[in-house]
């Protein structure tokens, strides 16, 4: 019988937006004193709607999330930037407290919200090693006996007594994820850590993550991966906005957290509050999925070409800039990706663009997609400089297959591109 | 990682579970945890270590700093303060009674400079990981008491010197309160040094404030005149600093100038538990949240 690990009780944070220390004195003397008399704090707005000014506001990350784990189970926590995801990795990790609420633990907590925490550069990797241990949490003797091991998987032995500063980054980053990967806490908290590395060292930590997962400990796994998720957890939290969304096996609440949308089918629509303060002078307005006749429609059909359009305004000129579209399908394969200015031509053409009301038109060609459900992201960037705007899971659309190749057989084909292929059958 | 840490009793009063911890919004005023602190043993002497290996890698002199800096502030002050300035030393020689003040000084002055830093230069850290905060400002005091004890070392072989040479000097049974007074600065240095490092985490001048608070405090601190010198109205004033008594029962312990007052050290001591209790429970606070101010 499985018992509860973790009990998380009415969770809510609140975080203070806009300039934080310059005249707050008495703010926090306001706060104090209905604190000291068992009031609220007169400061919070529950369930403000309104983010047009920010300024000195609060800002609900958490808002009264409640649920429990069982032991041993291995539960993703997936949500778009924002959600609370990391806040709550925060809260247990015990990095910053909740605003009101309670999490209840039975044993020992680890966390992983970064690898290499507290490394220093000036030491040697043995050094390092038995450091960012006692950081984590372990006992020297824990790290004496487990030493050879974390020195094998980080493959840098010959380095072991030559201070990480003189690492490559990827040693740097393999020998933190050693130390990581041997902590042994009945409860480990995990960020997006494992997107560390080379692909080698990638498929080798989330390895080590399965093993964990299946020695019986339990582990709270936060990803934007989608593939990860529905490989290393049974179950999933979606969060949205600050509030738990779902909770279910994860499968489904994969396929429901990359296809919740509020906007009507086939368009993505940003409203002001969900624009990123800082996306300025960029401003999205929406991004569409196009049939041949310029419709803009939730299924498209695999034999026929499609567009996808994002529209957007520049409030001032800008240099650089690129707008990107990505393609995922809704099990988290990655299809592919493209930028407007991919092409040589348009690429010199738009160096720099003027403030205006612009339309960014991607053309497919007809027999791509395989059938199914896909993802498009969009990103605006100038690259290596800055990113104006980034929405992973914009849109989501279906694809049908009636009268792709192959249609004669009704078994499903794997794969997320079904092209018609010329194929010549000889007979000699 | 230690169990029982933030808890609330009327929450596990009400719950038939046994949880091994709760995270709360707030806990216990004056709870340290000083349990929990002492699970981080090895994490402290790891600090230590980092601390004495990592600072002097890539000098030349590397841990002679440890030396050249009471040195040079000793042989400083003997010829301003001594030969120019000609303050009275109470009949010591005055590089030895230079020394004393400075090495017992700079004991306490390191440690409340680099423990009112934990927060903002341990930020990075702080904000990936749970460990009991205090073991950086009681990692910091470990590394100075090592410290001062290199440079009590060589004030001892000054002292030997001087004795040698025929100085008449009266070491004398106080030597055995040492321990105490070093126990008091270092209490002295961790209370205003927390107090001060949860207060920057909001208020930034406050680290200015202390840069150069710990120079103009040594001035009110007999560390290059002898309490006797000054005349009763500034006596009144230098007394009220906590600091004065230990670097005066100090100098008499070791060189036989100077005074023991036993009520002006309790005083002291008074001072010291008053700012570990305030630093305490600042420090409590600021410690839940402060990632979000930072």
């Amino acid at each position: 019988m499985s018992k509860t690990i973790i009990r998380v009780e009415n969770v809510s944070k609140a975080y203070r937006l806009g300039q934080i220390g310059s005249g707050t004195l008495s703010d926090d003397v306001k706060v104090w004193w209905a604190k000291a008399r068992g009031k609220p704090n007169p400061l919070l707005k529950i369930g403000q709607e309104d983010h047009g000014n920010r300024e000195g506001e609060y800002l609900w990350a958490l808002n009264d999330v409640s649920f429990t784990v069982d032991e041993g189970t291995v539960l993703g926590i997936i949500g778009r930037n924002g959600a609370g995801k990391s806040t709550v990795l925060k809260i247990l990790s015990r990095v910053t407290a909740p605003t009101s609420g309670y999490i209840k633990v039975k044993g020992r907590i680890a966390s992983l919200l970064e690898v290499g925490t507290g490394f220093h550069p000036e030491l040697t990797g043995r050094e390092n090693i038995y450091l960012n241990g006692a950081i984590l949490g372990m006992k020297r003797a824990e790290i004496d006996r487990k030493f050879d091991e974390i020195l094998d998987f980080s493959e840098v032995e010959q380095f072991i007594d030559t201070p990480v500063k003189r690492y490559s980054s990827g040693m740097y980053v393999r020998l933190a994820f050693a130390v990581a990967a041997h902590l042994e806490p009945e409860i480990l908290v995990v960020d997006e850590v494992l997107a560390v590395g080379d692909a080698e060292f990638q498929r080798k930590s989330l390895g080590k993550m399965g093993d964990v997962a299946q020695q019986g400990r339990t582990v709270l796994f936060v990803s934007h991966n989608m593939s990860s998720i529905l490989r290393l957890t049974q179950e999933t939290i979606v969060l949205d906005q600050g509030r738990l969304a779902m909770r279910a096996a994860s499968p489904e609440a994969v396929d429901y957290y990359l296809s919740a949308g509020d906007a009507k089918a086939g368009e993505r629509i940003w409203q002001k509050e969900e624009i990123p303060l800082d996306a300025t002078p960029f401003r999205p307005v929406a991004l569409r999925l196009l049939d041949r006749n310029g419709q803009t429609v939730e299924t498209i059909r695999s034999v026929e070409p499609f567009s996808v359009e994002m529209e957007y305004y520049l409030d001032a000129p800008l240099t650089g800039l690129r707008i990107g579209i990505y393609l995922n399908s809704t099990r988290g394969e990655q299809v592919l990706t493209s930028f407007d200015t991919d092409d040589d031509a348009r690429f010199e053409k738009f160096i720099s663009r003027p403030a205006g009301h612009y339309f960014s038109r991607c053309e497919f060609p007809k027999d791509l997609l395989n059938g199914g459900r896909y993802v498009l992201g969009v990103n605006a960037s100038s690259y290596r400089i800055r990113r104006y705007f980034m929405d992973e899971k914009a849109l989501a659309f279906n694809v049908d297959t009636s009268g792709a190749p192959g249609k004669q057989w009704l078994e499903p084909r794997p794969g997320a591109l079904r092209p018609r292929l010329e194929w010549k059958i000889e007979t000699r | 990682m230690a169990e029982n840490t933030r808890t609330k009793p009327d929450i596990e009063q009400t719950d038939p579970e046994k949880w091994d911890m709760i995270i709360s919004p707030q806990r216990n005023l004056f709870d340290l945890r000083l349990r929990e602190l002492w699970h981080a043993r090895d994490l402290i002497m790891l600090f230590v270590r980092r601390d004495f290996v990592a600072v002097y890698k890539q000098t030349i002199l590397g841990p002679l700093w440890y030396l050249i800096q009471p040195l040079l502030t000793t042989i400083v002050f003997t010829v301003i303060f001594g030969n120019i300035a000609k303050l009275p030393t109470d009949g010591l020689p005055s590089f030895l009674f230079y020394m004393s003040g400075t090495v017992i000084f700079t004991y306490f002055s390191s440690s409340l400079s680099k423990t009112s830093d934990t927060f903002t230069s341990n930020a990075g850290m702080f904000g990936k990981v749970y460990f009991p905060r205090l073991a950086v400002p009681v990692s910091i005091l470990i590394s100075n008491l090592i410290a001062f004890a290199i440079q009590f070392l060589f004030f001892l072989a000054f002292m030997l010197f001087f004795v040698l040479r025929g100085t008449p000097l009266h070491p004398n049974w106080w030597i055995l309160f040492t321990p105490v007074l070093l126990l008091m600065m270092a209490g002295l240095g961790l209370g205003f040094g927390i107090i001060v490092s949860s207060l920057t985490t909001k208020y930034r001048d406050l680290r200015f404030l202390v840069q150069f608070g710990v120079t103009l405090l040594q001035y009110i601190t007999p560390v290059i005149y002898p309490l006797s010198a000054m005349s009763p109205k500034y006596q009144a004033l230098i007394r009220l600093n906590p600091l004065t008594s230990v670097v005066e029962a100090f100098r008499f312990a070791y060189l036989g100038s100077g005074s023991v007052d036993l009520l002006q050290l309790g005083y002291s001591f008074a001072i010291m538990v008053v700012a570990i209790a305030v630093g305490a429970v600042i420090f409590n606070r600021v410690e839940a949240t402060f990632m979000d101010t930072v």
